[in-house]
């Protein structure tokens, strides 16, 4: 249960970002967060949800997107998506081996605010 | 009402503090592991081996993390080396952060050329964590099952060597070592594996000699 920690992190980045930007209230927040990432979505909005009571953060709208896990085959190079990081046979030649070159995001894209 | 684009990585301040730790350490030519696992697989015992191993041919010294206690510190005591013990309280792994504040202590400690950083035994959180380290090993034992790559996959991607421990165990357990191999390589196809018995010693000198030349490479 590590999301309480990432969580942490995304609110301090949020709430400097928000003083940079003179924003006194944020209404939605959009993050990315990779299918290989041991972070869980929901986990996520929940305490994200639980933090940001009392704060200029209340009652923002979390909107995560999920990334799916992308495959380079080590043989073809082509990249192909994985249903699951664990079925890595290249769906152009066959190959077994494939190198992940998107799921691991956990990026905060861009903020609403007042 | 308006958008503001900040496409920053959640973990930035991590993965800043964690290139501090990494210019640091290579800077007094450390260099660094980290060792992680579930609890219970051997971590410990690995570090007691590697200790061992590499003893004579260069300075090691040992960072601990645990939720709490320093039992694992007390049991390296024996080896007269330096060792520290983080506490993380209740956080699940170390961070960057927890390491950054014990290279002061670890400069101290004079001439260190192999650190060992012990992680808290956890397959998950600790993945995401980047310490400074020069690599990532991860630890499963077969008692724990050959289906643990494709369960806790974060691990095993991060990491550049996979210990399979506790191998003296194996005729007990239904545990497939073909199977654990095929299932990591396919979440990692650069993972180098060494199978290990902390118990009868097999693989230990693969794991030895493996880390003489990962030092020797980075160096």
């Amino acid at each position: 249960m590590h999301e309480m920690s990432i969580t942490v992190n995304v609110i301090r980045i949020v709430t400097e970002q928000m003083e940079k930007n003179g924003a006194t209230k944020l209404n939605s927040l959009k993050v990315k967060v990779g299918q290989m990432t041991a972070v869980e979505p929901d986990s996520l909005r929940f305490c994200f949800e639980a933090c940001i009571k009392g704060t200029p953060l209340e009652g923002a709208f979390l909107d995560i997107e999920e990334v799916p896990i992308t495959g380079r085959c080590n043989t073809c190079n082509r990249d192909f998506k994985m249903e699951n990081y664990y079925v890595s046979t290249c769906p152009d030649c066959g190959g077994t081996a494939a190198d992940i070159v998107s799921g691991r995001e956990l990026d905060i894209v861009s903020m609403e605010v007042d | 009402m308006h958008d503001v684009i900040l496409n920053e990585k959640v973990l930035a301040k991590n993965i800043e503090l964690a290139e501090h730790n990494r210019g640091k350490l290579r800077e007094k030519g450390i260099f660094t592991i980290n060792l992680i696992s579930s609890p219970g697989s051997g971590k410990t015992s690995i570090v007691e081996r590697t200790i061992e191993g590499l003893q004579g041919q260069m300075n090691i010294a040992v960072i601990e993390g645990d939720i709490q206690a320093d039992l694992d510190l007390q049991r390296l005591m024996k080896f007269n080396i330096p060792v520290r013990q983080i506490n993380t309280g209740r956080s699940c792994h170390l961070d960057a952060h927890m390491v950054k504040h014990t290279l002061p202590w670890l400069f101290d400690q004079g001439t260190v050329d192999f650190l060992i950083i012990e992680n808290v035994g956890n397959m998950v959180c600790p993945a995401e964590y980047d310490l400074g380290e020069d690599i990532k090993v991860a630890i499963m034992s077969v008692t724990e099952g050959d289906d643990k790559p494709i369960k806790y996959p974060s691990m095993f991607d991060s990491s550049q060597f996979l210990l399979i421990n506790k191998t003296d165990l194996i005729d007990y357990t239904n545990f497939n070592m073909d199977k654990a191999k095929t299932n990591a390589l396919k979440i990692n196809p650069h993972l180098k594996i060494i199978e290990t018995s902390c118990t009868s010693g097999s693989g230990i000198n693969d794991w030895i000699a493996a880390m003489t030349d990962e030092k020797t490479r980075k160096a």
